[in-house]
């Protein structure tokens, strides 16, 4: 019995938990919520991997569509329809697996939490249009997943919504993501405009049949794939936090940390990177874009790691880090290799939400404490947290055997391997800083002595376990999601045949353009191995670096003795590089100059005054006519006569 | 020499104004009255003009039921303002305003 | 001589109109509205209606007058002060509106009947005779119900004018 046709059931499921949970469901029924909320993403996993089975044994992996609701309008046909291939099939499992091991950390997470139920709603509704976003067969369903992400992103950072910051982060992210938004939007017209259709597959056949018209000059003195490739860039720039959209993925940390795993390291962030993953065609035909998104990719990468370095708040350090490793992604994509980018994200949706989470336990024990230099000496009272937190912080660090160091070293090689060798030099500096930040805080947080308050102290303990299973679960994902994508180079160099299962996987998805020659990078054999052994040789230095500064129970210590020996350094990486600031003064000031006025101007003086004016010519005519109505009983009679004279006028001549 | 029908005409037309400025100008009710008969009286006069131009009857009937009805009216209006002096003291129409705002 | 009698009763009946108007002693009014109806009944006897001339002297003059007469001793109606009220606006609306009303329907009456000629009296056709074989054929109904009207409005005007009983409010002067 096939369970394909009802891949429908994937978003729907959690669609039908959030409705119910959300309008049915009331606030102390929190069984009931958690069984639906938890139970939904669920169920729906259940049926993914069932359809993921399927599919496996497809010949071919041949792609399967199912349309659900055919609409057109005019010249435009947009038909509500799923379509599961071999890239969307990966999404769908990082999506689904992911996802619902996070939800079913929530269910303890947020187990005191008076918004429990609306949590639910909100982050099933989140899930269904995140995977609307991947199963979509055309660019229109994957952007209606797209706001809708974005709209559960803002409703999740502001989830407490009564305090002072959250609404704040949560407005900041919307606006930002809709910047990007705006631009993505862009390119999509443009692409209809030129081609007639927005399905990936007509789409992609138009294009191949066009080539000169993708190459023609189209606007901005770029051509038509130039355009369109940098304006949904943009829109990724805004959704996956890359400069100079990134601002809102630290604010971000505001929401509950459960969201901070899922939303923003996990599966909304990686949209943008799904994305040119699926428009690579068109990325291909704009190779100037191309190396652009590349720049941009390492620069972010090197920018956000430097800021995580500085960072006293642990959520802030993820989230930093988090715009770092999305900026690898992008460092892939833009070297061409697509596929490694998704096998980035892959292996970083494990390990991230690994430490995400693992981050929500601490902050759980510490009673609320996010600061970590009021903790220390942690691995003592949390040591499951512990250790699966050590675990993702390994993966992340690229050690091998664990995932990071494959999807990672695979990246940079496809840099080296591109003759990009700046990039590779930024990206092997940001390998090294990664590992170095992330040990500090494994340090600072679970090593050494305890830094924080008698009564936190007593307050420390582990999890329970519908925190620890799922951190567990993640942790074998972290260290084994690596295994599937083992680059060919490593596996000539262990003599046997290429059992890069990830790449053939998702070979068919990138397109090839004829008359042009694949992204072939042959490294010798010794450039492999150096490359590899610089990676490791790297992360190795950074970690040992960290271990000097901050290990040994050494704590706070260093930071402090790095701010005096270089003040005005320390404190622009610890603020940031005041991009904030920046912004601040450049556009939010401005626009919150331009919004008062439409306020105080347009709106009060011109509509509103309008509307008085027309009131008050209203009454004013009222109050003239009152004068007829004297109740003089003569002036009445007259009344009478001059009407009576009018109709009579009126009827003779 | 007969006199032209026209000039029938004029005169019911000038009483009928005549009347009708003085019921709207003066003051006192029964002056009031006195120039709406007027006014009916200009009517008949009318009536009974065309009666004569068109050789029809009818003109004179209508005249006649005029007249009655005319009489009825004076009787309760008159009444009226019996019943109203009782009650206001005053039958200048400048006081009736009752229907003021 | 028909034109001088004419003249003489047209001339009559507008100057008396015109006192009416202008009088402010209501007697005096009443007594010139007397003298305008009766010049009227002439116009009528002259326009070939006797019938109606001597009903308008019975009827008006004799009837509805005298109640006017009865009314304005039993109110005591004193003289007015000045004809016009301290409306000069009213004044002059109501003189304009009259002026055009009698404007226009002259100059209507002008442009329709100017050089019609007067069709000769039809003695038979207007004969008492005649209009009251009409008045009790084609217009019986509206006779019996001029009847029954005249009834209510006596019936209305005796209850309308009595004498407040103990209570009610009001009282004769």
């Amino acid at each position: 019995m096939s369970l394909l046709p009802y891949l429908w059931l994937v978003p729907a499921l959690p669609f039908l938990g959030a409705a119910v949970n959300g309008l049915l469901v009331r606030n102390r029924h929190k069984g009931l919520a958690t069984a639906i909320g938890v139970g939904a993403p669920g169920l729906s996993l259940f049926v993914a991997l069932a359809c993921l089975w399927e599919f496996l044994h497809r010949p071919g992996h041949a792609p399967f569509e199912l349309l659900l609701y055919p609409w057109t309008a005019g010249d435009l046909a947009v038909d509500f329809a799923f379509l599961l291939d071999p890239l969307s099939a990966v999404m769908l499992f990082v999506v689904t697996f992911v996802g619902f091991w996070i939800h079913v950390y929530s269910a303890g997470y947020m187990a005191r939490e008076p918004g429990y139920r609306r949590y639910f709603a909100y982050l099933n509704l989140f899930m269904g249009a995140m995977l609307l976003l991947v199963l979509g067969n055309n660019y229109v369903v994957m952007f209606i997943g797209w706001e809708g992400v974005g709209l559960c992103s803002y409703l999740l950072i502001g989830f407490h919504f009564d305090q002072d910051v959250p609404p704040k982060a949560g407005r900041k992210a919307f606006i930002v993501n809709r910047i990007g938004d705006f631009a993505f939007l862009i390119g999509l017209f443009a692409l209809f405009a030129s081609f007639g259709t927005l399905d990936y597959d007509k789409l992609n056949m138009a294009i191949l049949a066009n080539l000169e018209l993708a190459r023609a000059p189209f606007c901005l003195g770029l051509s038509l794939a130039g355009f369109v490739a940098l304006c949904l860039f943009v829109g990724a720039m805004g959704k996956s936090a890359q400069i100079p959209l990134y601002v809102w993925l630290p604010d971000a940390m505001a929401g509950p940390t459960p969201v901070s795993a899922l939303i923003h390291a996990a599966t909304m962030v990686t949209a943008g990177v799904y994305m040119v993953a699926r428009t690579n065609l068109v990325y291909q035909l704009a190779p100037g874009v191309l190396l652009f998104v590349a720049v941009i990719g390492a620069l972010t990468a090197i920018f956000a790691a430097s800021i995580g370095l500085a960072q006293n708040d642990i959520k802030k350090v993820l989230a930093y880090s988090t715009v770092s490793q999305l900026g690898y992604m992008f460092l892939a994509a833009g070297v061409g290799a697509y596929i490694a980018a998704i096998f980035h994200l892959a292996t970083h949706a494990f390990f991230k939400a690994l430490l995400f989470l693992g981050s929500g336990s601490v902050i759980h024990g510490m009673g609320g404490e996010q600061d970590m230099r009021k903790m220390g000496g942690l691995k003592s009272h949390m040591p499951a947290t512990y250790r699966t937190f050590l675990i993702g912080t390994i993966a992340i660090a690229g050690i091998p055997p664990l995932a990071g160091f494959f999807s990672k070293d695979e990246i940079l090689a496809s840099t080296f391997a591109g003759g990009h060798f700046v990039l590779w030099a930024v990206g092997l500096l940001t390998a090294g800083l990664t590992a170095c930040y992330m040990f500090r805080v494994v340090y600072l947080t679970f090593h050494g002595k305890f830094r924080g308050t008698r009564d936190q102290e007593h307050h420390l303990h582990e999890s329970p376990k519908s925190m620890t299973v799922p951190l567990i679960i993640l942790a074998v994902g972290a260290v084994a999601a690596g295994w599937i994508g083992i680059p060919a180079g490593m596996w000539e160099l262990a003599g046997t045949e290429d059992r890069n299962l990830f790449h053939h996987f998702l070979s068919p998805v990138i397109a090839t353009i004829p008359g042009e020659g694949g992204t072939g990078h042959a490294l010798s054999h010794t450039a492999e191995i150096s490359l590899i052994l610089a990676s490791i040789g790297i992360a190795l230095a950074g970690i040992l670096i960290a271990r000097r500064a901050w290990g040994g129970g050494r704590g706070v210590a260093a930071d402090e003795s790095i701010a005096k020996a270089a003040p005005a350094f320390y404190r622009l990486l610890e603020n940031k590089y005041y991009v904030d600031e920046l912004y601040d003064r450049l556009f939010v000031r401005p626009l919150a100059r331009l919004a008062r006025f439409c306020w105080k101007v347009i709106d009060t003086v011109i509509i509103d005054g309008g509307l008085h004016v027309v009131a008050f010519l209203t009454e004013l005519t009222g109050d003239l006519g009152r004068f007829t109505t004297t109740g003089n009983v003569r002036q009445y009679a007259l009344y009478f006569f001059a009407g009576a004279l009018a109709l009579f006028w009126w009827m003779i001549f | 020499m007969s006199v032209p029908i026209l000039w029938y005409l004029l005169l019911a037309g000038a009483l009928f104004a005549i009347g009708a400025f003085g019921a709207l100008t003066r003051r006192s009710g029964i002056a009031v009255f006195l120039s709406i008969e007027l006014m009916l009286n200009a009517a008949n006069l009318t009536l009974v003009a065309y009666s004569r131009l068109l050789g029809d009857r009818t003109g004179q009937m209508l005249v006649f039921f005029a007249l009655a009805v005319a009489a009825a009216e004076a009787a309760v209006g008159l009444a009226l303002f019996i019943g109203i002096y009782r009650l206001r003291r005053t039958i200048d129409v400048g006081r009736m305003n009752l229907m003021r705002w | 001589m028909e034109l001088a009698i004419f003249v003489l009763l047209a001339g009559t009946a507008l100057g008396s109109a015109i006192l009416v108007v202008f009088h402010r002693n209501p007697v005096s009014s009443t007594m010139s509205l007397v003298v305008t109806l009766v010049a009227t009944a002439g116009l009528f006897l002259m326009l070939g209606s006797p019938f109606l001339a001597a009903l308008q002297i019975l009827l008006y003059t004799g009837a509805i007058l005298v109640l006017f007469l009865f009314v304005i001793m039993l109110l005591n109606v004193r003289r007015e002060r000045t004809i016009h009220s301290r409306a000069p606006g009213l004044t002059w609306g109501a003189a304009i509106c009259s002026a055009i009303f009698a404007g226009a329907t002259m100059r209507l009456f002008w442009a329709a009947y100017a050089t019609a000629p007067t069709p000769p009296l039809d003695a038979e056709a207007f004969s008492l005779r005649a209009v009251a074989r009409e008045l009790f054929s084609t217009y019986l109904l509206p006779f019996e119900i001029i009847g029954l009207l005249l009834l209510v409005a006596v019936v209305a005007a005796s209850w309308i004018a009595k004498r407040p009983g103990p209570g009610e409010p009001g009282e004769v002067p």
